[in-house]
């Protein structure tokens, strides 16, 4: 046993035992719960039902939906970077799209992984087909034929400027989700929404050197 | 904690899942018998327990209100994926990681989440009185009997992370997740933009330590991840905050002036700063901001975005994050110094004027994911910083991980610079379903000695000693099992800091941890006698003040068995040292003092320090 004081299922009555053994007159007292009020308000007693009361900041629709929208529009970023491999000859433009391939296939995995959790559909995963135009940032089919039959420095350039579109476009979703009244209120839902800016902003920077570069 | 996704979508080792913790041996070289630590039995409340030179003298589970009684210990978390060990693996072959399109979930549907809306985060002390930061408030216990923490009081203000300082009667808390309410409502927030909406410091007179109120919230346009304590020696009618922001800008409507865009859309965005928020202590409703440096800027252009821009450095390499923030800010005001952890550096900072830091020096490192903690040595020449790779909530203490990765890095301070030594990290193994990364730590003022204790997540707490910062060295630790055999649930240690002679643990799930060095071959009962006798009035770990040891039997104990550890003295001749120093005569004392400083000049490092001190040391105590 690890435990000096064990867990009392539930209650308090081990705790207030060995608060109650202590003898000094403030921890003979029993804990207070208490929840503070804004600035300059009063502090108040709640139970302990109210302070695990996690109803208000569970997932809601909007944030389902970023989900399964963000796994159709992940899955574009694939098809594109599986375009890479024969129609690039630039070592820089390979690893780029590597870290893409690997980053936005862990975050497609922890999407799916967040909606089964919470007993949440999974997107159809042709689904994205069927979104073009619907979510930001999306190729159209004609972009896409352009980025398929384009090689060297032509296909370089499509990629970057397609690819930067499609992350702006994520970007885009994260601010409409964070615009939408009771959305993002779930901790972890809120920190992916966070990382997912981040990142691709840092991949958006890189892009637009990388284009600018090509440009010489 | 950090970038709670970065851990979801940051690299792993797939195959490493299937290795039982036992087998994990068999991968470790080792000619001694395998670390007490592997294998451990798993379980919330009944797990195996290693432990060397560390006891544990009491355990109080999260009180009330701060546990969801369905979910005790929290949630798994997902598992990891094949693209994780791709890049995990460094694998640039261009070999296509399965496609994991119609994999099915592995986590199986239990709404609703538990997530971290209820893990213990960070520790601050105040006279007999701990705060227990959590994502959902803080705990205040009393540890006047520390073998007998007990609850005083439950305050619920939820927000994430709720990492906690105190100066006198101010209680100072960091906020920064969307959910975060001005009035510490659990509801959350419905608008996008709200004046309900908080995210920020918080402050809280403690006055009546049952009945803490919130007497002021200064709002940030990132939030507040964590937060520093900087005292102006000049001005203690002031206290500065740095706050710590890591997650996105809020919109200007809902906080005027913030921005998350890139600075050249934006030269005035909410990026590449911290927050300077200045406190008047009588007057704490008046604090406000009054600077947001940018610390990382290019000395030569002016470009905000002068640090690390974020990626690899080469095959084979770590992916750095971006600089354009700060994760911890540890102060030294004795010396005027600042080691900031910053995401994609670690920085050194003249903080003379705690209104306007300026940067003295950056250093990268092609190991470090992410600059997460800093914490300086006692006289201040050397600083241990921390990598949180994969945002504490992955196992990165595997037996197949880079032994580099995801550890402390230590330099030393030389004319200002940062000067690198080496790294350490947990040097047992854990298994799959165990979070583990470097985390945060304080100093165990040995004199004599550099020692830090550290949490490492569910890889338990470790003593290193990093007196010779080249090569440092574990002398204690403390582990527990993992909290499932089966799923990675996250937690484990957030904290475990020394305070007056005892080790305080954060566990995110299973409470709050009272634990004891104990003596050994490493860390002799005269080393924790002299530890033992330094009382501080009050200790939060990221404002650093020099401990000073007054002369003692002690303390002139503890030096005479480091000689002997390091061979300075042969063992023989201690005894009649140690003779001398218990009897007090003072004209053998004396005599003894002039040899044994005589012996230091001739000598360098360590130990010639110890012996300095010891001389001088025997002239004082009778």
């Amino acid at each position: 046993m690890i435990s000096a004081v064990r867990r009392p299922v539930f209650g308090p009555a081990l705790v207030l035992a060995a608060v109650a053994s202590m003898g000094t007159t403030l921890a003979a007292q029993p804990p207070r719960l208490v929840q503070p009020g804004a600035p300059g308000q009063p502090t108040r007693d709640i139970t302990a039902a109210e302070a695990t009361d996690t109803s208000g900041v569970r997932h809601g629709a909007a944030d389902t939906r970023f989900m399964q929208g963000m796994i159709g529009h992940h899955a574009q970023a694939l098809e594109m970077v599986a375009l890479v491999g024969d129609r690039s000859a630039s070592a820089d433009l390979k690893k780029l799209a590597l870290r893409i391939d690997v980053s936005q296939r862990d975050e497609m995995q922890m999407m799916r992984e967040w909606l089964t959790a919470r007993g949440e559909a999974l997107p159809d995963p042709h689904a994205h087909h069927m979104a073009h135009g619907q979510m930001p940032g999306m190729l159209t089919a004609a972009q896409m034929a352009g980025l398929t039959a384009a090689r060297g420095a032509a296909f370089d350039r499509l990629f970057l400027e397609g690819m930067i579109q499609h992350h702006e476009g994520a970007l885009t979703m994260v601010t409409e989700l964070l615009a939408t009244p009771g959305a993002a209120q779930e901790p972890e839902l809120f920190d992916f929404a966070s990382d997912v800016e981040a990142d691709q902003a840092i991949e958006i920077a890189r892009m637009r050197a990388m284009l600018k570069e090509l440009g010489k | 904690m950090t970038r709670l996704v970065r851990f979801l979508a940051a690299p792993a080792v797939v195959a490493a899942l299937a290795v039982p913790a036992g087998a994990q041996t068999a991968t470790t070289p080792s000619t001694t018998t395998p670390d007490p630590r592997v294998g451990l039995k798993a379980g919330i409340r009944d797990p195996g327990v290693a432990a060397r030179g560390i006891a544990l003298l009491a355990n109080l589970p999260k009180p009330d209100g701060f546990f969801d009684p369905k979910y005790p210990a929290g949630e798994p978390n997902p598992q990891m994926t094949a693209a994780e060990k791709k890049e995990e693996d460094g694998d640039a072959s261009g070999a296509k990681p399965t496609p994991p399109a119609d994999a099915k979930p592995a986590t199986p549907a239990r709404p609703p989440w538990g997530g971290l809306n209820f893990a213990n985060s960070d520790l601050a002390f105040s006279g007999n009185h701990l705060f227990v930061g959590n994502f959902s408030g803080f705990n205040i216990y009393d540890i006047s009997d520390p073998t007998k923490p007990a609850l005083l009081t439950s305050v619920v203000c939820p927000g994430g992370q709720g990492d906690v300082s105190v100066h006198g009667s101010l209680l100072f808390m960091s906020v920064e997740q969307t959910r975060g309410r001005l009035d510490c409502g659990v509801a959350g927030v419905e608008d996008p933009v709200s004046k309900d909406r908080f995210r920020g410091v918080r402050i809280f007179d403690i006055t009546d330590i049952r009945t803490p109120k919130q007497v002021a919230a200064v709002q940030t346009c990132r939030g507040s991840h964590t937060h520093t304590l900087v005292t102006d020696p000049k001005d203690p009618a002031h206290i500065y905050v740095y706050g710590s922001g890591t997650s996105s800008a809020r919109s200007a409507e809902e906080l005027a002036g913030c921005s998350g865009k890139d600075p050249k859309e934006d030269p005035q965005t909410a990026l590449f700063s911290i927050d300077v928020i200045k406190v008047p202590v009588a007057r704490p409703q008046e604090a406000k901001i009054v600077a947001r440096p940018r610390i990382f800027a290019d000395e030569k252009t002016g470009n905000i975005a002068g640090l690390w821009a974020g990626g690899d450095h080469g095959p084979g390499t770590q992916k750095t994050s971006v600089t354009n923030q700060c994760h911890d800010i540890t102060v030294f005001p004795a010396v005027g110094l600042a080691a900031g952890a910053c995401s994609g550096n670690g920085i050194l900072l003249d903080i003379a004027d705690p209104a306007n830091p300026k940067r003295l020096d950056s250093v990268g490192d092609k190991n470090f994911a992410y600059w997460h903690s800093a914490t300086f040595n006692n006289d201040g020449t050397k600083v241990v910083f921390t990598d949180e790779w994969g945002g504490g909530m992955r196992p990165r203490c595997l037996a197949t991980d880079q032994p580099n990765w995801g550890a402390n890095a230590i330099f030393d301070i030389v004319d200002r610079t940062l000067q690198f030594k080496s790294y350490f990290k947990l040097p047992a193994p854990q298994t799959a379903t165990e979070n583990c990364v470097a985390h945060n730590g304080s100093l165990v003022p040995v004199p004599g000695r550099d020692l830090m204790v550290q949490a490492w997540y569910q890889g338990g707490i470790s003593v290193m000693d990093f007196t010779d910062s080249a090569n440092p060295k574990e002398v204690a630790f403390f582990d527990r099992g993992p909290l499932d055999a089966e799923k990675l649930i996250t937690g484990g240690y957030w904290s475990a800091y020394w305070y007056n002679g005892h080790i305080f643990g954060s566990e995110m799930s299973r409470g709050l941890d009272v634990l004891a060095l104990t003596p050994s071959a490493l860390l002799t009962q005269n080393e924790l006698n002299a530890a033992r006798a330094v009382t501080a009035t009050a200790f939060n770990v990221q404002h650093q003040d020099p401990v000073t040891f007054a002369p003692s039997r002690a303390v002139a104990l503890a030096y005479v068995d480091q000689l002997v550890r390091s061979g300075a003295v042969p063992a023989d001749r201690s005894e009649l040292l140690k003779g001398a120093i218990g009897a007090g005569d003072a004209a053998q004392l004396s005599m003894i003092a002039t040899r044994i400083g005589e012996r230091a000049a001739s000598l360098a490092g360590p130990d010639a320090a110890r012996m300095k001190a010891l001389s001088q040391l025997l002239t004082s105590i009778r």
